[in-house]
């Protein structure tokens, strides 16, 4: 009964926000649980994390730069949503973009540093959107399913940083010394991402994604473009009726949503301390499952660009806050990831309940109807007078 | 025989019936007049057990009774023809009929013994149907006699039925209504629901309006006309048939030469088709649907791949265009599914205008949307086409079928296209909105745009066309001047008799 719903009583719609605020505070509730069962006082550990999180100047850098690349990612993932494509290889996005960037960075060692740098992370976009628009056509042309084909390029994006990292890109040091760790020379420094207070661990790398999730916002709600995307995530059949490119559009936005998950590599590789690409031989260990955990951080902002700023931010808290917990209270790491994992599995199962609030639209004037419309959805295709 | 009494049903935030007082005599047709929303889906709904009433009685043969279920309402001897049909395509009519009813054998089915009794009913109604025929098979018309059947077969005494037309051919109907009619001789009673007034004045005994969930007029139907039905429908009078002012007819605007589109399934949908529609008339479509409209309609708006033949508009060879381009070349489509492709439902009202020219430049600064442009445009559009909205930034879904319709009609309007394609245009519109678009697109012929109108409304064919051309099949059976058709020369096209 559509009228039935339109009619319930409207709620204020920061309510539907709350949601997976509330999932947060029942995964925790659950861990709470758990950390007891382990003999470890809850309270404690929660004080722990959150002080680790949030508490001084270095936690809330720590955080901040944890927040960064899941900000990038959500910010890519808010972009294919809207056109209704579900990327899940933010991790491989971001790979390729980290290796395209750190190739190009290998390979003009004598840029200048003004030049270096955006023409590095330029390549990290290149790289992801490359990573992204592969299954952005396979969907749009070959209706092939863009979850399954996201996650299989994940698994090419690894094991092409094996194969790059161990072989051509090797730092040579590591060959002359026989230790074959697979990781890169440390870069050029004119690709080291500048540091926002001078010395210190904060880079440019926050405020570059906090612009990029408002580029986002502008580019959907402001430019022909986004309303593109918009519409063929809605109704792809009634765009195409309006005349928009549908498959176009979506390997567009699939690009996009790459190329931010590209970028993140890219930040992620220039802002590590290190200043090199290293690998572990797996993709966890490169990205840290920013390309999986900035889904979360998106669904919990609501799939909005602006908001997935501050659901980055208390994901990255969380990530940072759980390390605090685990020394503080002695629990195995596992329990920190099955916290995570909490957290991921409740948020992305209220959004269900939060897509039902935000679905009961304000209370429709009187005047809008021509009458009650109670069976106007009832008796599809009746017949006319 | 039936008594509904002081039926009330409330929804959150809608009261559906309002004291609702409702009779059916044996043998007699009570129709149930009323718009979309008006409450006559809800009251059968109660009656048929699908809904339980807020207030109020149902008796029946004087005896008050509780239905909390379909399985009661069986029980009772009512049965129920819905709109859409309640088959399992795979499966005989026989099984179909049997289906859901205890046999005699225990655990194993009986059905020559089915077969039997359906013959009998069959032969007795006028309603010849082979028992062992697969239902995929058959025809439509075909699928509602045994949807009759099998509720003869579970011995209704009382029979509702949805809009039993919607589907049919003129002829089909007059065969419909024959068959009826022996129904009710034997003392059964039946409740009709319909919109088409002339069908209604030509079934009924008795009429009840409702309009908003309230009774309106009850009336027998001598003495009823279309003009006095619609009033009480509607609250107002209303004019049927919108005054046309005689327009020059231009020259050819859409031009199309032995078009062929396949379907969905892969079928040969359009065969051949020739058409050619004029600047400044309204060309009528009329036909069951399925016979190729939905498919012409798409190849022409591009939407749908021509595997031969042209089209043509305004000149300018379009086939197999992009949907862009063919707009650019001055078509403009009213699709038939309003929110299936017509409108985005959660777009609002404004997003939903600016959907096909969210890149012309007046709409654009510096790249970026500019909303004051936009918001100017929507309000002028929602002003000028009554669209009955809060606001412009309402979402469509929140919007009544009529006001869609009319926001859609705007938007395609808003170019002053040469070619209008308008399919269904007031299906499951309220007649208020339906006779504003017929208004409008009279208006739009006075601007010398050429209209194609696909309908399956004859009564709407026959009140704006100029020319009436039927499909059947995938082609054009026969064109013939409005002036000079009958509705009885357009029924036997329609069920593919070529005209002499």
């Amino acid at each position: 009964m559509a009228q039935a719903e339109t009619n319930r009583r409207s709620r204020p719609k920061f309510v539907a926000y709350l949601v997976p605020l509330g999932a947060v505070v029942l995964a925790l509730a659950i861990g709470a649980i758990m950390l007891s069962l382990l003999g470890a006082n809850p309270v404690e550990g929660f004080r722990a994390m959150l002080d680790g999180a949030f508490g001084s100047g270095d936690a809330l850098i720590e955080t901040a730069l944890k927040a960064t690349p899941l900000l990038f990612v959500g910010v890519g993932i808010t972009i294919a949503f809207r056109a209704n494509v579900i990327n899940i290889g933010g991790e491989g996005q971001m790979v390729a973009g980290a290796l395209l960037a750190t190739a190009l960075a290998l390979a003009l060692p004598d840029l200048p540093a003004v030049v270096m740098l955006p023409t590095v992370l330029l390549a990290g976009i290149v790289g992801g959107a490359a990573w992204g628009a592969v299954p952005g056509a396979l969907k749009a042309y070959y209706n092939v399913n863009e979850i399954l084909s996201t996650i299989m390029l994940n698994v090419v994006a690894v094991q092409l940083m094996n194969f790059l990292l161990r072989g051509p890109m090797i730092d040579p040091g590591e060959l002359e010394r026989g230790t074959r760790i697979p990781q890169t020379a440390r870069l050029q420094e004119g690709a080291d991402l500048p540091l926002l207070f001078g010395n210190g661990r904060l880079h440019i790398g926050p405020l570059i994604a906090v612009l990029a999730a408002v580029a986002a916002y502008i580019l959907l709600w402001r430019t022909p473009l986004g309303f593109r995307v918009r519409a063929v995530g809605l109704s792809p059949d009634a765009a195409r009726y309006a005349g928009i490119p549908v498959k176009r559009t979506i390997v567009l936005a699939m690009t996009m949503s790459g190329a931010m998950s590209g970028l993140a590599g890219a930040v992620l590789v220039f802002g590590s301390e290190s200043h090199r690409m290293v690998t572990d031989g797996s993709t966890v260990g490169f990205t840290g499952s920013a390309g999986f955990n900035g889904i979360v951080a998106a669904l919990f902002g609501g799939l909005h660009p602006i908001w997935t700023i501050p659901a980055s931010f208390m994901f990255g808290g969380l990530l940072v806050g759980g390390i605090a917990l685990q020394r503080a209270v002695q629990v195995p790491s596992a329990l920190i990831m099955a916290l995570n994992g909490l957290v991921v599995v409740f948020v992305v199962a209220s959004d269900r309940w939060k897509k039902r609030l935000q679905e009961q639209p304000a209370r429709v004037d009187d005047t809008a109807t021509d009458g009650p419309v109670l069976e106007a959805v009832v008796d599809d295709g009746g017949g006319g007078p | 025989m039936l008594e509904m009494r002081g039926i009330t049903k409330r929804f959150p935030g809608v009261l559906a019936n309002h004291r609702v007082d409702f009779t059916v005599n044996a043998g007699e047709v009570h129709t149930l007049l009323g718009e979309n929303g008006a409450g006559k889906s809800t009251l059968m709904k109660i009656l048929y057990g699908l809904y339980q009433a807020d207030e109020g009685e149902i008796f029946l043969s004087g005896e008050r009774v509780e239905i909390h279920s379909p399985t009661d309402a069986i029980a009772h001897n009512i049965g129920m023809i819905h709109q859409h049909f309640m088959l399992v395509e795979t499966l005989t009519v026989a099984e179909n009929v049997a289906l859901g009813l205890p046999s005699n054998r225990g655990l194993r089915t009986d059905l020559d013994a089915v077969s039997e009794r359906i013959e009998e009913l069959a032969g007795r109604y006028g309603l010849a149907i082979d028992p062992g025929a697969v239902v995929w098979q058959l025809a439509v018309g075909q699928r509602q006699r045994v949807e009759i059947i099998k509720a003869l077969y579970r011995d209704a005494q009382l029979l509702i039925l949805d809009e039993p037309t919607a589907v049919l051919t003129p002829q089909e109907v007059d065969q419909l209504f024959v068959t009826l009619r022996q129904m009710t001789d034997d003392g059964r009673g039946l409740i009709f629901i319909s919109h088409k007034l002339h069908e209604v004045l030509a079934l009924s005994d008795r009429i009840t309006v409702l309009r908003q969930g309230t009774i309106t007029g009850q009336v027998p139907v001598e003495g009823a006309t279309r003009e006095s039905l619609a009033l009480m429908m509607v609250g107002r009078q209303v004019k049927l048939a919108p005054d046309k002012p005689p327009v020059e007819i231009g020259e050819v605007a859409l031009e199309i030469r032995g078009l062929s589109v396949m379907g969905d399934r892969g079928d040969k949908a359009v065969r051949g088709l020739n058409l050619e529609v004029h600047a400044g008339e309204i060309l009528g479509i009329a036909g069951v649907s399925g016979n190729g409209q939905r498919e012409m309609a798409q190849a022409i708006a591009g939407l749908r791949q021509a595997t031969a033949g042209s089209i043509r508009i305004g000149g300018v060879e379009t086939t197999n265009h992009t949907p862009a381009d063919v707009r650019k070349n001055g078509l403009a489509y009213v699709t038939e599914g309003r929110l299936r492709d017509g409108a985005i439902a959660d777009f609002s009202v404004s997003e939903n205008i600016l959907l096909i020219d969210h890149t012309d430049k007046r709409y654009l600064k510096r790249g970026l949307l500019d909303f004051k442009a936009i918001k100017e445009h929507s309000l002028r559009l929602v002003d000028e086409y009554a669209v009955k909205t809060p606001t412009i930034d309402t979402p469509a879904k929140n919007l009544s079928g009529g006001n869609i319709q009319k926001m859609i009609l705007a938007r395609e309007m808003s170019g002053t296209p040469t070619v209008l394609v308008a399919s269904q245009p007031t299906r499951g519109v309220d007649i208020g909105a339906a006779e504003y678009i017929h208004k409008r697109l009279v208006q739009q012929r006075a601007e010398n745009t050429a209209i194609m109108m696909i309908s399956e409304d004859l009564d709407e064919v026959f009140a704006l066309s100029d020319r009436i051309a039927v499909i059947y099949e995938g082609q054009i059976i026969g064109i013939v001047d409005r002036q000079t058709a009958t509705r009885e020369q357009i029924g036997l096209m329609m069920a593919g008799v070529r005209p002499e």
